[in-house]
């Protein structure tokens, strides 16, 4: 990690790094979703809606994904003092809230027409639903004490804080029974089929890697600003 | 209940969503990278 700590040599692994990640994101999940919309066979039970399972999986693990890396940025931050961190953990949370945003719209139309209701004070919904309100509440934070001049060290302690909230989404269908399904995907196997759960890890590494790619985007405007800033700083002075 | 509109309502918003952060990313990339870049030749 601290390999990567000086600016010009992440950049000299991000640049390539954008572009493979965009390029081989856009290729498995279009090819993923097109294969979960017209290859795979309807379920026995839920019919043809759980063709909404290829985009709803993978931006559930993207949303939390997102904040595990903001966690790790935080820890990064103020252990380390990892000059990147605080920028790497402002970069990962619009990518973070658009993708819990994307899980909680398609939860509740997939909840429609399988349970009956587009919203329910479930465990696992209302914590996502936390979990977004938390990714709102960072990037306001972290943008502030950037304006303010800060280290991001306040921004880092919120992260922290927030990772709470992880296993309360993770063991929510076990905590609290209510309508959510429990967990049919572990590291031990899966519970659904094969025949329609194949196109899943396609969109999974495609989503994935389109996160990726927003990520070091962000990175790389906030690196471009930063230089931008200091060089008006040196010429006012 | 047609299942249909449910499923293409849910890929249009994923869909829509993932594409408006992306250009939101590349965007805010390109517009950072071209004044630091302005700046540099000054």
């Amino acid at each position: 990690m601290h390999a990567l700590a000086n600016p010009a040599r992440f950049l000299r692994f991000a640049r390539p790094a954008t572009t493979w990640l965009l390029l081989i994101g856009l290729a498995l999940a279009v090819v993923g979703m097109i294969a979960g919309l017209t290859l795979t066979p309807p379920d026995y039970l839920q019919g043809e809606t759980v063709r909404i399972l290829y985009i709803h999986v993978p931006s559930a693990w993207l949303g939390m994904a997102g904040w595990v890396g903001i966690a790790a940025a935080s820890v990064s931050q103020l252990v380390w003092r990892h000059p990147l961190a605080a920028v790497a953990g402002r970069a990962v949370a619009p990518a973070g809230a658009t993708f819990a945003a994307i899980c909680l719209i398609t939860g509740s139309i997939w909840g429609r027409p399988t349970w009956g209701t587009w919203w329910e004070w479930d465990g696992r919904l209302t914590s996502m639903l936390v979990l977004f309100f938390l990714y709102l509440g960072y990037i306001a934070l972290a943008s502030a004490e950037r304006e303010r001049g800060g280290d991001g060290r306040i921004a880092a302690i919120y992260g922290l804080v927030g990772a709470i909230n992880l296993p309360i989404i993770h063991y929510s269908v076990l905590w609290w029974r209510t309508l959510h399904q429990g967990q049919s995907i572990g590291l031990n196997g899966s519970t659904i089929d094969e025949s329609i759960l194949w196109p899943l890890p396609l969109t999974m590494i495609g989503f994935t890697c389109l996160f990726g790619a927003a990520t070091l985007m962000r990175i790389r405007a906030e690196l471009a600003q930063n230089k931008v800033e200091a060089r008006m700083r040196r010429m006012g002075t | 209940m047609d299942p249909w509109p449910f499923v293409i309502a849910a890929y249009s918003v994923a869909v829509s969503l993932t594409v408006a952060l992306m250009i939101w990313a590349f965007g805010s990339m390109r517009r950072s990278e071209i004044a630091a870049d302005a700046l540099k030749r000054k």
